[in-house]
């Protein structure tokens, strides 16, 4: 029995990142004092499910052009690390996660996590933009169980609180 | 030592057959229904039970005919409602070997043991007078649990012990998910106040061997407190026998609603405790700056109470004591072993707890290697197969056997062989949807 709602549900494209886990630390995340650099501020979230108990901690690393820039504008995502333990849904979506705002500069990682949040509480009504999410896309299922949309969003909202920490 | 009794010493009574199970699920109408295309195969009763027709009815029936506030008011429909509320208490008395004022209504089982450790934290403050002293706890005193306890019979005594400066400690689980009964000769000592130890674990499924952990309290003089949440609904109980101070059950675990759970207490034990909630409906005499209560069980039950539910629950107990508890702890048996032996042979199942030929409920939590706890339930939803996946309110031993999370099936006596065959198929197919190579 491999029906068609649960391959909509767990696309390849998630049961890939599930296994290949980009930016996920293994032994867990150093201590912040060890990677603190130059000109790099370092700010992190730790989140967890309590319905099941899945958690994970996601790290940023931040730089502005110029001394004194904010993480609310154009300050860039250099660095994204992530540690964690828990579902396909959630490990998955951490992946998908660094894969998509690492590089990019605060205002628009912000901006795409406002589209996967919304595209996330849809309930199947909003068609995900693949230009814009990329593999994010994938998790468009994820809006059809509600009960699983929370596994989807916990590194989405570690990586939102890490930025509200700056 | 063994924790544990082989199942044919000690289910001698028939098991319920199938035909009968059959003839039981004709009273549980939610049973009836698609669940995703799919007939709803409910492995969750650890969780909650569903309700039998008489239940509901019994419910229905109070508040179409005889809802009235109870312990209060001379109108004939209170006195009736009084009658009937006391004779659903003699009723829950009777089915667990207890005598009716030694048995307090409360909302769950959760807050029958808050009641327990309030009333103790009271008597630590000096309340309750001479006859509370010796629930006072302090420092020096210790309060044992174990390293299986359901987050409900641990967090109330960390709290206490936080309270009154009493030191908490546990007896250890085993690898095989049993308590190291050696370890607990070491733990329960001189200075053990109270021991809170589950009789039937909700995460292992095993009996835990009550007469010798009762045994090695009274040899300390300490009380015990059983957490019969995961026993009463399945097995035959006798709390004067098993000779335990307390006991908990829930009534939405045993065929009941939800809202109402059940402190049995010692009626010598009860007359000195003092009350956890105070108001109305507990009191004798009131002035402005005391207030004298009554004796137990009204001592504890301040407020108006959960008239309808308690009904409702004594039509749960009728129901199961009509089926048989001893008949149904031999159908569960069964279904218990099959579980664990069919687990055995999917390839990455690990069952939490001893294996089969052990005594056990009619539970069983596994982890899938490679798949987590989340995506294995998910993948039995959609197959219309209703289990709980997550730490099931047992964090310190999912830790303690190298889990975070597990996936729990878990039958009552309206679950079918056929439906534990179903799951065990089912749950055959989960790793290769996921790609996980055996």
């Amino acid at each position: 029995m491999t029906s068609n709602a649960m391959q909509q549900l767990y696309q390849q494209i998630i049961l890939d990142h599930a296994k290949a886990r980009h930016g996920a630390s293994a032994e867990g995340l150093a201590p912040l004092a060890e990677v603190a650099r130059a000109g790099l501020r370092v700010t992190e979230s730790h989140q967890v499910n309590t319905t099941c108990g899945d958690e994970v901690t996601v790290r940023v690393g931040l730089r502005s052009e110029e001394s004194g820039g904010d993480a609310a504008g154009d300050a860039v995502i250099e660095e994204f690390a992530w540690a964690g333990d828990g579902c396909s849904i959630s490990m998955a979506s951490a992946s998908v996660l660094h894969d998509t705002v690492r590089g990019e500069d605060v205002a628009t990682a912000r901006a795409l996590l406002n589209t996967f949040r919304d595209m996330l509480r849809s309930r199947g009504t909003i068609e995900p933009d693949d230009e814009e999410l990329g593999d994010a896309a994938a998790f468009a299922g994820v809006s059809k169980y509600p009960a699983r949309v929370k596994c989807a969003m916990l590194p989405w909202v570690a990586f939102e609180a890490a930025l509200l920490a700056e | 030592m063994t924790s544990s009794v082989s199942p044919s010493t000690r289910a001698s009574a028939r098991p319920l057959t199938d035909e009968e199970v059959d003839r039981i699920r004709n009273d549980f109408p939610i049973l009836d229904q698609l669940v995703n295309g799919h007939p709803l195969n409910y492995l969750d009763s650890g969780a909650t039970s569903q309700n039998p027709l008489s239940v509901m009815e019994a419910e229905q029936e109070f508040y179409e005919q005889r809802n009235a506030a109870v312990h209060r008011g001379a109108h004939t429909l209170a006195f009736g409602a009084t009658e009937t509320f006391e004779a659903a208490r003699a009723t829950v008395a009777a089915f667990i070997g207890a005598q009716a004022d030694e048995i307090v209504w409360t909302s769950n089982a959760t807050e029958a043991i808050n009641l327990v450790a309030y009333s103790f934290s009271n008597a630590s403050l000096g309340l309750g007078g001479a006859a509370a002293r010796r629930f006072a706890f302090g420092a020096g005193d210790e309060i044992v649990v174990t390293e299986m306890e359901h987050h409900a019979n641990l967090i109330p005594w960390q709290q206490l012990a936080l309270r009154t400066g009493a030191t908490l400690r546990f007896i250890p689980v085993r690898d095989d998910g049993t308590l190291d009964l050696a370890a607990a000769a070491g733990v329960i000592g001189t200075r053990t106040r109270l021991l809170a130890v589950t009789h039937a674990s909700n995460v292992v499924g095993t009996i835990n061997p009550v007469a010798e952990l009762v045994a090695l309290a009274r040899s300390v003089g300490a009380l015990v407190l059983l957490d019969a949440c995961q026993s009463v609904p399945h097995l035959p109980v006798d709390v004067a026998a098993l000779d335990v101070d307390f006991a908990v059950f829930s009534g939405h675990k045993m065929l009941g609603p939800t809202g109402i759970g059940v402190l049995y207490g010692k009626a010598e034990l009860l007359a000195g405790m003092p009350p956890f909630l105070t108001g109305g409906s507990m009191i004798t005499t009131v002035d402005m700056h005391t207030a004298e209560f009554l004796a137990p069980p009204q001592r504890f039950e301040a407020g108006t109470q959960r008239i309808s539910q308690v009904i409702a629950l004594a039509a749960a107990v009728d129901y199961l004591t009509e089926t048989g508890m001893e008949r149904i702890m031999a159908r569960e048996a069964e279904l218990g072993q099959r579980l664990v032996a069919g687990l055995a042979d999917i390839p990455g199942v690990r069952l939490l707890g001893p294996p089969a030929g052990v005594e056990r409920i009619g539970l069983a939590s596994f982890d899938l290697a490679g798949v987590h706890a989340h995506d294995v339930g998910q993948y039995l939803d959609e197959a219309g197969i209703a289990v709980r996946i997550g730490h099931h309110c047992a964090q310190p031993l999912h830790r303690r056997l190298g889990v975070t999370a597990s996936t729990r099936a878990s039958t009552y006596l309206y679950t079918t062989t056929d439906e534990v065959d179903r799951f065990l198929a089912t749950l055959a197919e989960v790793a290769p949807f996921f790609g996980v190579k055996s």
